[in-house]
């Protein structure tokens, strides 16, 4: 007998229901509207009576409306056929959707994820006899660039010994390619697809190791200064206008991985749009593919049923550890976090629970962790590894880093690109800013050379805030020259155009080789006649330098600018007078020599620094 | 068959409960009193056979007694040709002295369109104000808002856009506007012939709140339908701000947790399900969505901005009755900028960026810092520039304001000081302003 029950209340998308029998939590069940089945999920369970939210607009339900169990988490459907799809967050195809009923995303409408019809070059990989448990391949197919391993579906616990294989040939997902049984007989078909529940990390592995290969992205800021690892996470926060869909548009073409699945969740429809037409034109720089041959696209934009925004994450990133069981590197992007965040926010207000901070609900924090650590690099039973990188964007409420879901996410994720509004202002992309980022991988760049650039960085950073106040004329030759060296690697180095060919991704022997020219000038004393010698020498130079991100690498003009940057670099080069150093500047360029740098600090904490000079003058403006 | 029910057993705010069965949810309902006036009420909650309904004109004066009269249907609109020319107000009734439309109704709230079934916005909508052709342009599709604050010159802005802009159709929504404005808005888009291709729905502030609720729905719901049909159409929203104070009244009525400064914690939600009805149709029209958003106190921070600006695609600052460059963004500029004249992005790039310059150079000299030559050039430059782009009484094409723009670098620069490729000023510098400057050079010598 069909397990069923009946509507008793609406509230917005969350369904009061009254059932007999047994409902589990988190079950998929379908509200009955007329013809159309509504898909919904359990949420909580009191007595005889359950609250289901609805994965699409509640309006014409009413009370004594039927609803069907299913007795089935939610779940998505794991085979090949995967890539190079669009779909919304219950896995629904979004292009054989338009097909079928056109403009709109009319509701009720469910499509199977995987083409059935579709045949597959399967070649087994195990004969008969063979022992086998879950997650073990069985064979292999073809899908785009990549071998699809067909693996022993993975809520199979037992032991299995393979009674029949498949010949290698032409298959459809739904066709037996295997047949095993386990000790006590039970024979057990297998075919290339299985569902799994989204909510469910994968764990079919050997060992989880730790994240200590770079995941290279192209992107300078990022690799060179706060590197993001393969089984790492990370997130940008930024408010809005700070380009943090841009940054994700441009990791998600130049990282080096095999897959790169992107969930647009709760975000606008048009950057998705972009995202499909554009991909399958451009092609992947590492393997001369179309880009959408590593992309699967999870779209569950902000018109879209918020309930669904909510499993929309979990849809990609079980997607993402299905594929890392085959061995290779995925990269999971979310665009944006907060919206999940506020779908959740929205159950919970509807579930009328006790409200957390700023009305998150007050499980925020677990939840985030739950997801952030499904990333991870691990070693598979056969000796391969496999990682999942997940890097989200945050859109703190109102620009501030100090909202719950900043707080929560920072807490659990091992880089941290803080974007900021006066950098994509300044027009200086990526607007990643170096003063507040972190990361706590190791890239390629070796540890000292990346504290160097940094302290460099923020000391520049107090010049500049003391030429706004006391003006040019108010500040030392010295530390004018320092600021310009570093407002020179910041122009050159840091910021990357994305639209041009060759800038908008730096591989990782040019950064290595571009970042050691340009530490050496960084690291010379240059002279000049004065402040406008030096401002027009550095115009020259970012200039030269422009030029030479431009170049091919390697190419004749690669090689010419080098040589012209490096003449021009030892034209006004000079040996330190040390007698002019302040122990301050000292220390920002010889990070080495410890007693210098204690000293600079001490002169940080009680010198004049303790009281800046200008923190009286603009008070004392305002009082006249 | 239509049900009738005469007893409420609870009034809160506009929100009415009665004991009813068989109700959808959504439906909407006739609210009689004895005295012969009704309105409109929906249904927002039901549970069990307690049905909770939202008086669209408010519940005062409504009696335990009155009779409901559910109507087995939701929120409707009218759609048609008629539509045009006529003025509604936010529960679809006629406002003019026209006819009440009633044949071919649509519902409101519809569903999204299907990502994989729209294209990426092309065309370029011109509005003859320099500020937004040269530096931001507005694009087909585009949903964008004016972000400003009370006593901005805001609705003169909108009408002027919608009255230059070649569009379609053009549906205007009011919510909460002064009666003076809406007036405002009738008069001048009828004296300059435009009424004729457009449709009002007009919430004014002395009509009931809920009825605010109703307005981008309707309007949004008609646009699309024209989109549809091939039209391209400018659904024009005046304010967003009640609107969104209109949702926050409505929750807290019933008894919802609020989340920032009291406003629903799916405010993102229920803005981005209007606002991304802007679509560019593969194969059919295009709907384009500008609003005004007033920012209480003028904080891009406040609840209202903030949420916007995360779902547009880019916003006009509207401040001090100029459209400031800075902060000032479209998002889909690039698309169109770039097939409009080959100067027109390196010269929007010089134009701000030496406006930024003239603005550090207003610090320094507020500062008491000398002037150097360069920052007399920079001052001469900011006044131009503010009176012959930026002031919102400029209205010319897009070319002639690509003209002026070099007009007034040439009058205060010389080619090279304005970081523009030289194959460009080559070209665009107009000859008389170089002769002059050559004049004024060898003079100097």
């Amino acid at each position: 007998m069909e397990n069923q029950g009946r509507i008793i209340g609406i509230n917005g998308n969350v369904v009061t229901i009254e059932f007999e029998g047994t409902v589990r939590q988190n079950e998929v069940v379908y509200a009955v509207l007329d013809n159309t089945y509504l898909k919904s999920e359990v949420i909580r369970i009191k007595g005889n009576r359950a609250e289901i939210q609805v994965f699409d607009n509640t309006k014409g339900l009413k009370s004594g409306d039927k609803v069907k169990l299913s007795g089935k988490l939610l779940s998505v459907k794991l085979g090949p056929g995967l890539v190079g799809q669009l779909y919304d967050g219950l896995q629904n195809p979004l292009r054989q959707l338009a097909e079928k009923s056109g403009y709109f995303l009319e509701r009720g409408k469910y499509i199977t994820a995987l083409a059935e019809d579709k045949k597959w070059d399967f070649t087994p990989c195990v004969s008969h006899g063979d022992r086998v448990r879950k997650g073990d391949a069985v064979g292999s197919v073809p899908e785009g660039m990549l071998m699809h391993k067909i693996m022993i579906p993975f809520y199979l616990s037992d032991q299995y010994e393979v009674i029949e294989i498949a010949q290698p040939g032409s298959y459809g997902i739904q066709e037996q390619i295997a047949l095993i049984k386990n000790k006590k007989g039970n024979r057990i078909p297998v075919k290339m697809c299985f569902n799994w529940p989204v909510k469910k990390a994968i764990t079919a592995y050997k060992e989880r190791l730790s994240p200590t290969e770079p995941l290279n992205t192209g992107i300078r800021i990022i690799d060179t200064l706060f590197p993001i690892a393969k089984g790492g996470t990370y997130c940008i926060p930024g408010p809005f206008g700070a380009g943090k869909t841009v940054l994700q548009q441009i990791t998600s073409r130049y990282a080096e991985v095999d897959i790169v699945i992107l969930a647009a969740c709760g975000e606008r429809a048009s950057e998705v749009v972009e995202t499909i037409l554009n991909f399958p034109k451009l092609i992947d720089p590492h393997t001369g593919k179309s880009l959408m041959e590593r992309t699967i696209i999870i779209c569950n934009t902000s018109s879209m049923p918020v309930a669904a925004r909510e499993s929309s994450v979990y849809t990609a990133v079980t997607l993402a550890e299905y594929y890392r069981q085959m061995g290779l590197d995925v990269l999971l992007l979310a665009d944006s976090t907060s919206r999940w965040a506020q779908a959740m926010r929205e159950k919970s207000g509807r579930l009328e629970e006790i409200p957390g901070e700023e009305a998150f609900p007050a499980y925020l924090e677990s939840v985030i962790a739950g997801f952030y650590e499904r990333a991870g690099r691990v070693r598979l039973k056969d000796g391969n590894i496999g990682s999942v990188t997940i890097g989200g964007t945050v859109s703190p409420a109102g620009g501030s880093f100090e909202e719950p879901v900043t707080q929560a996410t920072l807490k659990v994720v091992g880089a941290f690109q803080a974007l900021s509004k006066e950098r994509a202002d300044a027009r200086r992309f990526p607007a990643i800013g170096p003063l507040e980022s972190w990361s706590r991988y190791k890239g390629f760049i070796d540890t000292p050379t990346r504290k160097y650039i940094l302290k460099t960085l923020a000391h520049a950073n107090e010049i500049e805030q003391m030429i706004k106040v006391v003006g040019e004329e108010g500040t030392s030759l010295e530390d004018y020259v320092f600021y310009l060296q570093s407002e020179f690697f910041d122009n050159v180095y840091l910021q990357q155009n994305a639209f041009d060919p060759v800038d908008a991704a730096t591989p990782e022997n040019r950064q290595k080789r571009v970042l050691d020219l340009i530490t050496g000038i960084l690291k010379k004393w240059l002279q000049f006649r004065d402040k406008e010698d030096a401002r027009k020498f550095f115009n020259r130079l970012r200039q030269t330098f422009l030029d030479y991100n431009t170049s091919t690498w390697k190419s004749d003009s690669f090689y010419e600018c080098e040589k012209k940057i490096q003449a021009m670099v030892a034209e006004r080069s000079a040996p330190f007078p040390e007698t002019l150093l302040s122990h301050i500047s000292l220390a920002a360029i010889e990070p080495d020599m410890n007693s210098t740098l204690k000293r600079s600090e001490k002169a940080f904490e009680h010198e004049s620094f303790q009281k800046e000079p200008w923190d009286n003058i603009p008070e004392n403006e305002e009082n006249l | 068959m239509k049900k009738i029910y005469n007893k409420i057993i609870q009034i809160t705010g506009n929100v009415i409960t009665v004991s009813a069965a068989n109700i959808k949810y959504g439906e909407l309902a006739r609210v009689s009193s004895e005295y012969g006036d009704s309105s409109l009420a929906e249904v927002i909650k039901i549970d069990g056979d307690r049905v909770h309904l939202q008086v669209f004109s408010g519940s005062s004066g409504i009696s335990t007694g009155d009779e409901i009269r559910f109507l087995g249907h939701q929120m409707q609109v009218s759609f048609s040709d008629n539509l045009l020319g006529r003025i509604f107000d936010g529960k679809g009734d006629p406002r003019d002295r026209g006819p009440l439309l009633t044949e071919s109704l649509i519902e409101t709230g519809g569903p999204s369109v299907n990502p994989a079934k729209r294209v990426i916005a092309s065309r370029m909508i011109h509005t003859g104000i320099p500020m937004i052709d040269v530096f931001n342009s507005l694009v087909e599709s585009q949903k964008i808002s004016i972000f400003t604050t009370a006593g901005e010159p805001y609705n003169e802005l909108m009408a002027r856009i919608a009255l230059q802009a070649e569009v379609d159709v053009i549906v205007l929504g009011g919510m909460g506007l002064r009666f003076d404005d809406y007036l405002f808005f009738k008069d001048t888009l009828e004296n300059e012939g435009a009424l004729s291709r457009s449709v009002f729905f007009v919430h004014t502030a002395s009509d009931p709140v809920v009825e605010c609720l109703m307005v981008p729905d309707l309007c949004l719901a008609v646009a699309e339908k024209f989109a549809l049909g091939g039209k391209n159409v400018l659904a024009l929203l005046t304010d967003m701000a009640n609107f969104c104070d209109a949702l926050k009244e409505i929750s807290i009525t019933m008894e919802q947790v609020p989340s920032n400064r009291g406003y629903p914690g799916d405010l993102y939600s229920q803005l981005a399900s209007r606002y991304e009805k802007a679509v560019d149709f593969e194969g059919a029209g295009s709907v384009t969505i500008l609003s005004v958003t007033t920012m209480p106190g003028n904080d891009v921070t406040h609840p209202i901005p903030d949420n916007t600006g995360y779902i547009t695609e880019g916003q006009y600052y509207l401040n001090n009755g100029r459209i400031e460059p800075f902060g000032s963004l479209s998002r889909l500029k690039q698309l169109v900028n770039k097939k409009t004249r080959e100067d027109h992005r390196p010269l929007m790039d010089a134009l701000v960026r030496l406006y930024a310059y003239f603005e550090e150079t207003m610090e320094k000299k507020s500062m008491g810092f000398r002037m150097s030559p360069w920052d007399k050039k920079l001052l001469q430059y900011g006044m131009l520039f503010e009176l012959e782009l930026m002031d919102l009484s400029v209205n010319i094409p897009l070319e002639q304001a690509l003209n002026r723009g070099w007009e007034i670098l040439a009058e205060c620069f010389l080619p090279e000081e304005t970081g523009i490729p030289t194959k460009l000023t080559d070209k665009f510098w107009p000859e008389e302003m170089r002769k002059s400057n050559e004049k004024g050079k060898a003079h100097q010598e």
